[in-house]
C-alpha cells in the first residue's frame, strides 16, 4: 500500500469546509429544543384563552405599563450584550466587562419587575396558579420564561467572573458568544409572550 | 473551540483503569469515565437490564392472560404492569440502546476522538439511568402508576391516582428526558462540528446520517413531553387546572401534547435502526448502498412528515372530519419514504454476493417483519379501519411487530455486527442461529394471534376475559410464543458474556467492511485513532484497499 507511485490515481485535495464549531452547533441544537418547549407552553396558553370558569380574566388582572417597562429592560439588554461582544472582539476587556455587567443589571431589573407584578397579582388581584385556567397557564408560561432569564443571568455572572480573571478574553470568545445567543433567544421568547399574553389582554381577549 | 477538541496530548500514555487493578479501581474507572465508548457500552448494558425487567413484566401479563377468568395477578397489578412495561421499553430500553450505539459508533465512524462534549455525555447517561430508577421507585409508594404508558388524563389527576406513584413516574421521565436532550445536542454538535478532514455530509456513513436526524427529532419531540409532564405535576402538586375538566381544563390537550411527542418517538426508535440496516446490508451483500442520496432524503422526509401525523392516535376521540382526513392522509404519506428505503435495501442485495452471517440473518428478520408491521400500520392509518380496531389487540400486535420486528431485530443485527469491534472477539454464530430462530418463531407466535383476537374484539389492557368470548385460543398461542421467545434472550445474553472471553479473536476488520471504525484496533484505544484520518469517499477503507480503483472516482 505504498502511496505516491504514479500508477494509482491521486485523490483531489481536501478542501476545508466553512463550518460552525461544535459548541456553536451544540447551542443551536439546545435552543431548538427550547423553542419546542416554549411553543408547547404557548399552545397551552392559547388553547385555554377565554375558557375560565371564574375570574380574574387577563384584561382584569394584567397591567400594561409595568410590563412595558420590564420589556424595555429586556429588549435593550440584547443591544447592550451585542455591544459587549463587539467590545471584546476589539480587545477592549474593560468595556466588555462594563457592558456585560450592564446586561446583567438589566436582566435583574426585568426579574424584579416580574416579582413586583406577581406580588400584585397574587395579593391584590387574587390570581394564583390554582385560581383559574388563566392563572394556571399564565404562571407556567411566564414562570418558565423568568426561570430561563434567571439561568441566563447566572451564566452571565459566571462569564463575568471568568472575564475579570482574564479567562475570557479577546482570544477566547466562545463562552460569551454562546451565552449571548441564549440571551437573544430568551428575549425572543419574551416578545412572543408579550404579544400573546399582554397585548391580547389589552385587546380585550380572554 | 477549546471546549470541543479533546486534548491531543493524552495520546499513547492514556491511563487505563482496566483489568489487572482492583475492583474498586475498575468501578471508579467506569463510573467516572467520559470516554464515549465506555459511556456507549454502559447505555447498552443499562438498556439490556431494563429489557429483562420489561420482559419479565410482559411474561407476567402473558401468564395472567393464558386462561380465561384467571386471577394470578388481579386488575390492580395488571394495570401497573402494562404501564411499567410500556414506559420501560420505550424510555429505558429503546431510546438508550440506540443512543448507546450512536455514542459508541458516531465518533469512530466520522474519524473523531470523542463526542463534542464528553462530560455532558457522561451526565446524559447517568441522568437517564437515574430517571429510570426514579420511575421504578414508584413501586415503593405501594404500587407503580396504573395509568398506561400514554397516561391519558384524567387518570393522572389527583382524583384518580392518589398515591405518589404518578409523580415519580412524571419526574423520572422529565429527568431521563433531560438526558435524551443532552445526547441529542451532543450528537448534532459532534456530527456537524467534528468530522474528519474530507468527511463531507454527503460522505457520512449512513448510520451517522440517521443518528443526526434522530437527534433533530429528539430536540423537537422530547421538550413537548417534558412540558406536558410538568403540567401533570403542576396539576397534582399545585392544584393547577391543565387537565382538570371540572375547571375548564382539557383531557384532550394532553392527548395532543402526548402524541405530538409519541408519534415522532416511534421514529426516534426506528431511524437509527434504518441506519444500522443500511450499514449491514451493503457489507454482507458486498455492494455499495443503493441510492444513498435517495435514502438520505427519505430519512429527512420521514422526520418532517412524522412531525405532522400525531393525531392518527386519536381518531376515536371525535375530532372533526377534516382533521381525520388530514391525519389519515399525512400518515399514509410516511409509507412513501419508508418504501423508498425498502426498495433500496432490496436493490442493494440484488445481484450481491450475500454472506449469511448473524448480522445479515437479523437484517433479514428486520426486513421481513418490519414490512408486515408497516402494512398493518397502513391499515390503522385509514381512519374508518381505525374506528373499528383502535385500542384493540390488533393495535398491540401492530406496534409490537414494528418495535420488535423492526427496532429489536435491527438493533440485534447491529450488536452482532459491531460486537467484534467492541469486544475484540467474535460472537458464536451457532448460538446466534439459535437466538434468531427462537426469537423469530416465538415473536410471530406471540404477536400474530393478537391481530386476530383484536379483530375478534378483544380490547387492549383488559386483565381477563370470559371463555365465551372466543379469545382463549389466541391468548394461549400468544403466551406459548412468549415462552418460546424467552430462552432466545437468555441465549443472547449468554453469547454476549461467553464470547467476551472465549470468542475467536476478531482483528481490526472481521467483516471486511468499509467505514472508519473498522480501520482502528478492536477494541479501539481510548483515543480511537493514532492519526485522525482523511476521507475521500463514502468507503474510506475500500479506497485504502483498492488504490487502483477508489470510490472517489465515481462518487
Amino acid at each position: 500500500m505504498s502511496a505516491g507511485t504514479s500508477i494509482y490515481p491521486t485523490p483531489p485535495p481536501v478542501v476545508a469546509e466553512r463550518n460552525l464549531s461544535a459548541p456553536q452547533w451544540g447551542m443551536i441544537s439546545f435552543l431548538i429544543s427550547e423553542v419546542a418547549f416554549f411553543t408547547t407552553l404557548i399552545v397551552a396558553y392559547v388553547a385555554f384563552m377565554g375558557q375560565d370558569t371564574v375570574g380574574p380574566t387577563p384584561s382584569e388582572a394584567l397591567s400594561l405599563p409595568l410590563v412595558i417597562g420590564t420589556t424595555i429592560c429586556l429588549l435593550s439588554s440584547s443591544v447592550v450584550v451585542h455591544a459587549a461582544q463587539r467590545a471584546l472582539e476589539r480587545g477592549n476587556q474593560g468595556l466588555f466587562c462594563l457592558l456585560w455587567f450592564g446586561t446583567i443589571v438589566l436582566g435583574i431589573a426585568f426579574l424584579a419587575g416580574t416579582a413586583y407584578e406577581w406580588r400584585e397579582l397574587i395579593f391584590d388581584k387574587g390570581l394564583t396558579i390554582s385560581r383559574n385556567l388563566f392563572g394556571t397557564t399564565f404562571y407556567t408560561l411566564v414562570g418558565f420564561h423568568a426561570l430561563h432569564v434567571t439561568g441566563g443571568v447566572t451564566a452571565m455572572l459566571v462569564v463575568l467572573l471568568l472575564a475579570l480573571r482574564r479567562k475570557v478574553t479577546h482570544e477566547n470568545q466562545t463562552g460569551p458568544e454562546l451565552v449571548a445567543w441564549y440571551w437573544h433567544f430568551v428575549d425572543g421568547v419574551w416578545i412572543v409572550v408579550f404579544c400573546v399574553v399582554y397585548l391580547t389582554a389589552v385587546g380585550g381577549g380572554g | 473551540m477549546s471546549l470541543a477538541q479533546p486534548s491531543h496530548t493524552q495520546g499513547h500514555a492514556a491511563p487505563h483503569t482496566a483489568a489487572g487493578e482492583n475492583w474498586a479501581g475498575w468501578l471508579h474507572g467506569w463510573t467516572t469515565t467520559v470516554d464515549h465508548k465506555r459511556i456507549g457500552i454502559m447505555y447498552v448494558l443499562m438498556s439490556l437490564v431494563f429489557l429483562v425487567i420489561g420482559g419479565c413484566e410482559a411474561m407476567l401479563m402473558r401468564w395472567q392472560l393464558a386462561m380465561p377468568n384467571n386471577d394470578v395477578l388481579g386488575p390492580e397489578a395488571f394495570n401497573q404492569l402494562f404501564t411499567m412495561h410500556g414506559t420501560t421499553m420505550v424510555f429505558f430500553v429503546g431510546m438508550p440502546i440506540l443512543i448507546g450505539a450512536g455514542n459508541y459508533l458516531v465518533p469512530l465512524m466520522i474519524g473523531a476522538r470523542d463526542m463534542a462534549f464528553p462530560r455532558m455525555n457522561a451526565f446524559g447517561f447517568w441522568i437517564t439511568l437515574f430517571g429510570g430508577l426514579v420511575v421504578y421507585f414508584s413501586f415503593a409508594t405501594g404500587g407503580a402508576p396504573a395509568i398506561g404508558w400514554f397516561a391519558y388524563a384524567p387518570l393522572t389527576e389527583h382524583t384518580f391516582a392518589r398515591s405518589a406513584a404518578t409523580d415519580f413516574w412524571a419526574v423520572g421521565l422529565i429527568i431521563s428526558g433531560i438526558g435524551t436532550i443532552t445526547a441529542a445536542v451532543n450528537f448534532i454538535a459532534t456530527i456537524l462540528g467534528m468530522r474528519a478532514r474530507g468527511m463531507t455530509l454527503g460522505r457520512l456513513p449512513f448510520f451517522v446520517w440517521t443518528m443526526l436526524w434522530t437527534a433533530v427529532q429528539m430536540l423537537i419531540a422530547i421538550p413537548p413531553l417534558t412540558a406536558a409532564l410538568v403540567m401533570i405535576l403542576l396539576d397534582r402538586q399545585l392544584n393547577a387546572h391543565f387537565f382538570d375538566v371540572s375547571n375548564g381544563g382539557s383531557a384532550y390537550l394532553w392527548q395532543h401534547l402526548f402524541w405530538f411527542f409519541g408519534h415522532p418517538e416511534v421514529y426516534i426508535l426506528i431511524l437509527p435502526v434504518f441506519g444500522i440496516i443500511s450499514e449491514v446490508i451493503p457489507v454482507f451483500s458486498r455492494k455499495v448502498l443503493f441510492g444513498y442520496e435517495f435514502m438520505a432524503a427519505a430519512t429527512m422526509a420521514i422526520v418532517f412528515i412524522s412531525l405532522g401525523v400525531w393525531a392518527h392516535h386519536m381518531f376515536c376521540v371525535g375530532m372533526n372530519r377534516t382533521l381525520d382526513l388530514y391525519f389519515a392522509a399525512a400518515s399514509l404519506l410516511v409509507s412513501i419514504p419508508t418504501g423508498i428505503k425498502f426498495f433500496n435495501w432490496l436493490a442493494t442485495m440484488y445481484g450481491g454476493r450475500i454472506r449469511f452471517a448473524s448480522p445479515m440473518l437479523f437484517a433479514y428478520g428486520f426486513l421481513s417483519m418490519f414490512l408486515i408491521g408497516g402494512l398493518t400500520g397502513i391499515m390503522l392509518a385509514a381512519a374508518p379501519f381505525d374506528f373499528q380496531l383502535s385500542d384493540s389487540y390488533f393495535v398491540v400486535g401492530h406496534f409490537h411487530w414494528v418495535l420488535i420486528g423492526g427496532t429489536l431485530f435491527g438493533t440485534i443485527a447491529g450488536i452482532y455486527y459491531w460486537y467484534p469491534k467492541v469486544a475484540g472477539r467474535m460472537m458464536s454464530e451457532r448460538l446466534a442461529k439459535w437466538h434468531f430462530w427462537l426469537l423469530y418463531i416465538g415473536f410471530m407466535l406471540t404477536f400474530g394471534p393478537m391481530h386476530i383476537s383484536g379483530m375478534l374484539g378483544m380490547p387492549r389492557r383488559i386483565y381477563t376475559y370470559g371463555p365465551e368470548t372466543g379469545w382463549t385460543l389466541w391468548n394461549q398461542l400468544a403466551t406459548l410464543g412468549a415462552v418460546v421467545q424467552a430462552p432466545s434472550y437468555l441465549i443472547f445474553i449468554y453469547n454476549l458474556v461467553v464470547s467476551l472471553k472465549k470468542g475467536k479473536p476478531a482483528g481490526d476488520n472481521p467483516w471486511d467492511a468499509w467505514t472508519l471504525e473498522w480501520s482502528t484496533t478492536s477494541p479501539p484505544s481510548s483515543y480511537n485513532f493514532e492519526e485522525t484520518p482523511t476521507v475521500h469517499s463514502r468507503r474510506p477503507l475500500w479506497d485504502l484497499q483498492h488504490p487502483d480503483d477508489p470510490d472517489w472516482l465515481y462518487e
